[in-house]
């Protein structure tokens, strides 16, 4: 057998934030080439939003009204952000499942052993997951134009409602992630990290107008950022909003949607990084 | 003091809830030394090696890593150390090559010294061929083999192998041992848990016995051996009306009263092989003719047996393995 040779490498010196994004893309990269080398799973992922809209267009759609709006094209105008909301929002089921597995088969162990920075597997993570996003976004778009979705309020706004469901989809890859860090398999982990997803999206104007909501619901949904991610989609879309009750989130959807979903990154991101440096796979 | 040392432990303590898995581990292994930490299932090995590998915080006591604390200087102990855990710790969906520049990456060192380095442990480890295959259609020997080079992109002076042939077949843990061996005598400390006796006997220069979070016997394969008292020789005569004369040829190199038993005659004796060829010389001299001669070392086996009052398989089944860990991993 050859000699290996020894001695030692030199280590590449950089300031910590500079290795944590360093790092944290090299995990990203990983992490998507897993979707491309996993097609099946990108598929499945991709079908389930793609019966959503078609279900909702057609069998829901007439049965729900949208106050200010007549016409079934106008719910299916209505109902593409509240598709976009709820399907960027699974994104963190994906964080979780993710995170999960990479426990269970003990890689996350080689990681944490590993000089690297501490932030970056969750900071690879959540990027990668919110990156799939965009290809799920183009995907859906392309089924509502079929369906007859519009945009129509010029492409500077759309760029906008997408970059901010990209950004809401980034959030919530945050608490998945954290969510996941928890799980003590990843069959738990599968079942947990959609659980709390349906009722957030649901209790959301993702479907159904907020004003058709009983009163005391209507408060959670309106504080609800899915709503607000929503709501902020259909105007930038210029798609019908329905009417809004008095609440100031859903009066400055785009605002309200902004700071939640950078407080809720500073909350669980430094919840979940803590959770990792503590964590030992089992 | 401890800087000389790879790895120095004092009383290592960790307990999980109401278990007590460390209980006072003490644990010295010099520069280029290897050392075996044997032990049944349970018996602490693996919660030893992820203590020193910073991957778990002693709940008392303190250990240094190349002369590193590892709770205070965690980043310092992880850029001497490779790690090799019981189940191989790659990406599966990735190619080796892939795993190996990503772990490259991830120890931040130069693109250009990851890419060489990658070709060259890809060589060594023998998976050139199967480089650009994802790591999910390898067998369990080559993941191993990808496991071990992606623990050395970064040259690491100290490599700690947890069960490193746990699971492989014969053929393939035989392989594994060469490439340690080869580790070994290119200096890299290596501290290995197994509980194989077999194992730490053909790789440990030193070894540490442990049983249920203690230290319980500790010194070189052949001290321990001699423990529990030395070798014997063993001889069967071709010629039983022969025997008497082969027991008194037997009785001039041995230490105690040999035993007979039909053709056999056995007998307790110090010295090692010098032992055996003082025997063929005597039993020559008096032109006995032997149909088999050998020189018996008790095996570690006996020696767990005698420390532990229980076989190291026994031990095994009283506290079953984890199950479903392996996951997919083990298709």
């Amino acid at each position: 057998m050859a000699t290996l040779s020894m001695g030692k490498p030199q280590m590449m010196r950089r300031p910590l934030l500079g290795w944590t994004i360093h790092d944290g893309l090299v995990v990203a990269r990983r992490n998507l080439i897993q979707t491309v080398r996993i097609p099946e799973m990108l598929f499945f992922s991709l079908v389930q939003p793609v019966i959503f809209v078609l279900l909702f267009a057609y069998v829901f759609g007439g049965a729900i009204p949208i106050p200010g709006d007549a016409g079934a094209d106008a719910y299916r105008n209505y109902l593409m952000p509240g598709i976009f909301g709820q399907t960027v929002a699974f994104a963190a089921a994906a964080s979780t499942v993710g995170l999960a597995e990479d426990m269970h088969k003990g890689i996350i162990d080689r990681f944490r052993a590993l000089p690297m920075s501490p932030p970056a597997v969750l900071v690879g993570r959540t990027l990668a997951d919110a990156v799939r996003q965009i290809l799920v976004l183009a995907v859906l778009s392309i089924t509502g134009f079929i369906v007859g979705w519009r945009i129509s309020n010029g492409l500077l706004p759309a760029i906008g409602a997408y970059a901010l469901l990209l950004l809401f989809a980034y959030t919530v890859a945050w608490i998945g992630s954290w969510i996941g860090l928890h799980m003590p398999n990843p069959e738990t982990a599968n079942t947990a990290g959609l659980a709390w997803l349906f009722p957030l999206t649901f209790l959301s104007n993702a479907f159904v107008p907020i004003s058709s909501m009983p009163t005391w619901l209507q408060a959670f949904a309106a504080y609800n950022p899915v709503s607000t991610v929503v709501l902020a989609s259909r105007e930038l879309f210029g798609n019908p909003t329905g009417i809004q009750p008095d609440y100031w989130p859903l009066q400055h959807a785009s605002l309200y949607t902004l700071i939640s979903c950078a407080v809720l990154i500073a909350i669980f991101a430094t919840l979940a990084v803590r959770k990792y440096t503590r964590t030992t796979s089992r | 003091m401890t800087r000389d040392l790879a790895v120095h432990a004092e009383g290592l303590v960790r307990t999980f809830g109401d278990v007590r898995a460390l209980d006072g581990i003490d644990l010295t292994v010099e520069r280029g030394q290897v050392v075996g930490l044997l032990g049944p299932n349970g018996a602490g090995k693996t919660t030893t090696v992820r203590i020193l590998s910073t991957l778990l915080a002693p709940t008392a006591g303190r250990a240094t890593v190349a002369g590193f604390d590892v709770v205070k200087q965690a980043d310092e102990v992880r850029r001497s150390i490779g790690l090799t855990g019981q189940y191989a710790a790659i990406d599966e969906y990735l190619t080796g090559r892939e795993n190996l520049r990503m772990f490259g990456g991830l120890y931040h060192l130069s693109p250009k010294y990851v890419k060489e380095r990658s070709e060259e442990l890809l060589d060594w480890f023998d998976l050139s061929d199967a480089a650009d295959r994802p790591a999910k259609t390898y067998s369990g020997g080559m993941r191993r083999r990808l496991d071990l080079a992606a623990s050395l992109v970064a040259q690491p002076s100290i490599l700690f192998l947890d069960e490193p042939t746990t699971g492989l077949d014969p053929r393939s843990r035989l392989g594994l041992w060469d490439v340690i061996n080869n580790l070994v005598a290119q200096g890299t400390t290596v501290l290995l848990t197994t509980q194989y006796l077999e194992e730490a006997d053909q790789l440990a220069q030193d070894i540490v016995v442990i049983d249920q979070g203690r230290v319980i016997a500790h010194g070189t394969s052949e001290e321990l051996k001699d423990q529990i008292g030395g070798d014997r020789i063993e001889i069967h005569v071709t010629d039983s009306s022969r025997i008497d004369d082969a027991v008194r040829a037997v009785r001039s190199v041995s230490t105690g009263e040999p035993l007979v038993e039909d053709s056999r005659v056995s007998a307790p004796v110090t010295g090692g092989s010098t032992v055996l060829v003082a025997a063929i010389r005597a039993l020559d001299a008096d032109g006995i003719e032997v149909s088999d001669l050998v020189l018996r070392r008790p095996t570690l086996d006996d020696v767990f047996m005698s420390l532990t009052g229980h076989a190291a398989e026994e031990a095994t089944t009283a506290t079953p393995p984890k199950k479903g860990r392996r996951g997919r991993g083990s298709k």
